[in-house]
């Protein structure tokens, strides 16, 4: 007897709605069997793993903090994916758009107006987007492999931050310890509530809205969807290639940039060697997770921060290794896949003995 | 559906229970940089946690957050520690300075300790220690041993801490062998072996044959080891590791330190201070000298004692890497120039980044 994979005719709308469901069920099953193997309490383990960082408002505030630059950067993916531009470099831009973001605060320091954070922000999404063309262009004009430019963009973006806050962007004050001079009041993001939350949270999901409705309304979240699917179906209808994938590559680096730079003015205050725990990587696994929708990506978003959030929580309360958080965020992203597999494929028992391998 | 709700009030209460069963006098929590099984850096830290555990038993409960990346998520680390009620918390990496000072302004009753970094605040103390004072003991060995003359540094980043490293080590490989060269390779991490091992290779084929590193695992001497050169411990006795390579190691003695702060903070005598101690005080002390002839050691040894009984190996005559005097004849530089070395003596075959 053997299981085998039989596509479906058409994809299965219980499944598309089950498959989170039954993705997450079996997660805190395997969850708790890894609380059980390591000795600590399961019970106590998914609680304050899963449920315990929704329980208080600092923790839903850090939720909300970690998942914002996911969600930004993967809305924009979401458009390079959906049109077949495969943006590996949102890191990249993320970095290169923070960087432009700080000229302001790092070499004016004394420039304070109300001026001062919008045009920080402006000159972060254009930063973002100046980088993410690069890779656009060259898969345009000399039809470069895409994922390999953007993915290596990253380091050189890194690299710059890393000159720069070794270098010219170095506190002056600061004894030689690469960081940057800390950004005034008026460099820094108005902050919402108690915590670290600031308004980068709301732009984030006025990004999420827009988007929606550019993808399900527009003449462009048409384009974007037929070049996609079908580029030669879109040349037909008048849709450039050429001009698709610049727009994508444009709007994804725009909104990792922009990210960026409010992860630096809002969470950190300055600039540092490192100022992104991967969020460029981490946005890829959430915009697929989210299925390319920007609503979807939302979720995912705060579902991935959760596991962040309550991976730290099991360390600190219960001693249990940050590996085993590792273990479990892996889990969630691997039954999520793997019961999305049956959204478009159902599994067919049949009986008698194994393939031998020459069978269709 | 009704057995998870069942599941669910089940947890909360055993939660509460947890939490108030919980009878210490003091909570102590550590944050680190790397993993608890590092055998380096962060192995140590937790060395000392454990010290503190095992001198006030249950009157000092303890947690500790470990892989803590600096950058926005260890502010939150830090203040998740705040809010679960520990009352002294230890940051023990430099890129945690500015998040714990934040953190630390918002809980005035907290008391933070942060090691490697400059800043204080009313509850926000600093501690270092002196490794320069090692590195200036297994320079001179490295002096004595070394057939080419050349030593490969692995360095993490050019920090002052580590620039004043490699001083410190070049300084002593000179006091025996005036034309000494050390190379320096940056691999821009704390901790990654893969990394460290690749320095530790390209530099051992440019013809270094003694390897020391700033970084925190075991693999630089782990490929010493293979390649039939020699180097030094960092941070923990790593002999384990590389038991025909290791010549010595500087170990960093955390226990001490942390036991005397836990102390303050329960007798409630505890104040915002900057510490930064040496082989003096035993917050770094030499790992047993092996594979070495028995002159290597004696000389180890008496320069050992040397430090201990309060001298500093920056004392000039120092030349600076361009020709410029660092300091005269029998001046010695003060604390504030070491914590802030941001230049290379004389013989370094590399250029500082800046």
């Amino acid at each position: 007897m053997r299981i085998e994979l039989v596509k479906r005719t058409e994809h299965s709308r219980l499944m598309a709605v089950l498959s989170p469901v039954i993705a997450v069920f079996l997660t805190l099953i395997a969850a708790a069997i890894l609380f059980q193997l390591s000795g600590k309490d399961p019970l106590l383990g998914l609680f304050t793993f899963f449920i315990e960082p929704l329980t208080d408002t600092w923790s839903l505030q850090e939720l909300i903090v970690k998942a914002t630059p996911l969600v930004l950067i993967a809305c924009g993916l979401a458009v390079c994916y959906l049109s077949n531009n495969w943006n590996i470099g949102a890191e990249g831009q993320f970095v290169f758009g923070a960087l432009c973001g700080s000229f302001i605060p790092i070499v004016f320091p004394d420039f304070e107006t109300v001026l001062t954070l919008p045009l920080m922000l402006l000159l972060g999404a254009l930063g973002g987007a100046a980088w993410g063309l690069i890779p656009a262009i060259l898969k345009t004009r000399f039809n470069t492999n895409e994922i390999l430019t953007s993915l290596m963009l990253v380091y050189v973006a890194s690299l710059i931050l890393d000159y720069l806050v070794r270098g010219p962007w170095r506190d002056p004050d600061g004894y030689n310890f690469p960081e940057s001079r800390l950004f005034t009041d008026a460099a820094t993001l108005p902050v919402i509530g108690d915590g670290r939350m600031s308004i980068a949270a709301p732009i984030a999901v006025v990004v999420v809205i827009v988007l929606t409705i550019v993808l399900a309304k527009t003449l462009k979240g048409f384009e974007i969807r037929v070049m996609g699917e079908s580029p030669r179906a879109g040349s037909f209808a008048g849709f450039s290639k050429k001009r698709l994938t610049l727009f994508a590559f444009a709007l994804a680096g725009g909104l990792a940039g922009l990210a960026g730079t409010m992860e630096v003015s809002g969470s950190l205050g300055q600039l540092l060697p490192t100022i992104s725990p991967g969020y460029g990587f981490t946005a890829i696994i959430v915009a697929f997770l989210g299925r390319l929708n920007p609503a979807a990506i939302l979720i995912a978003g705060l579902v991935l921060a959760l596991s962040y959030i309550g991976g730290e929580g099991v360390q600190a309360s219960m001693g249990v290794s940050d590996k085993i958080a590792a273990v479990i965020q892996g889990l969630l992203l691997f039954f999520v896949l793997a019961c999305d597999t049956f959204i478009l494929y159902r599994p067919r028992i049949v009986p008698g003995r194994s393939a031998t391998g020459s069978e269709i | 559906m009704k057995n998870i709700m069942k599941a669910t009030v089940a947890a909360v209460a055993f939660a509460a229970a947890s939490s108030a069963a919980s009878a210490a006098d003091l909570k102590a929590c550590f944050v680190y940089i790397g993993p608890v099984g590092d055998f380096g850096w962060t192995y140590q830290h937790d060395q000392g946690r454990l010290d503190v555990v095992e001198k006030f038993g249950d009157r000092v409960e303890t947690a500790y957050l470990e892989n803590v990346p600096e950058g926005p998520d260890s502010e939150r680390a830090i203040e998740r520690f705040a809010r679960d009620g520990c009352n002294i918390i230890f940051t023990t990496s430099f890129g945690y300075m500015n998040p714990t000072l934040k953190v630390a302004k918002k809980y005035p009753d907290v008391m933070f300790e942060h090691a490697t970094g400059y800043k204080t605040a009313d509850n926000v103390a600093t501690y270092n220690s002196k490794f320069h004072e090692g590195r200036y003991i297994i320079g001179q060995v490295a002096g004595k041993m070394s057939k080419t003359g050349t030593a490969g540094y692995i360095g993490s980043f050019p920090i002052p801490e580590v620039v004043s490293g490699i001083n410190a080590f070049l300084l002593g490989a000179q006091s025996i062998n005036p034309d000494f060269k050390v190379k320096v390779v940056w691999v821009n991490t704390w901790f990654d072996p893969g990394k460290e091992a690749d320095a530790a290779k390209a530099l051992i084929d440019q013809g270094a044959d003694i390897i020391t590193q700033h970084t925190d695992s075991t693999a630089p001497l782990q490929v010493a080891q293979e390649r039939g050169v020699h180097g030094f411990g960092q941070a923990s006795d790593q002999i384990a590791f590389a038991k025909d390579a290791q010549y010595t190691a500087i170990i960093d003695d955390w226990g001490p330190y942390y036991i005397e702060r836990v102390q303050a903070a329960l007798d409630g005598t505890w104040e915002s201070a900057q510490t930064w101690h040496g082989l003096k005080e035993g917050h770094v002390a030499m790992a047993p000298y092996t594979n070495l002839p028995d002159d290597v050691i004696a000389m180890a040894k008496e320069t050992e004692a040397k430090i201990v009984g309060g001298w500093e190996p920056f004392t000039g005559p120092l030349t600076k890497q361009d020709g410029t005097e660092a300091a005269a004849d029998g001046v010695r530089l003060d604390d504030g120039a070491i914590l802030g070395m941001n230049w290379y003596v004389k013989g370094v075959d590399d250029k500082l980044p800046q």
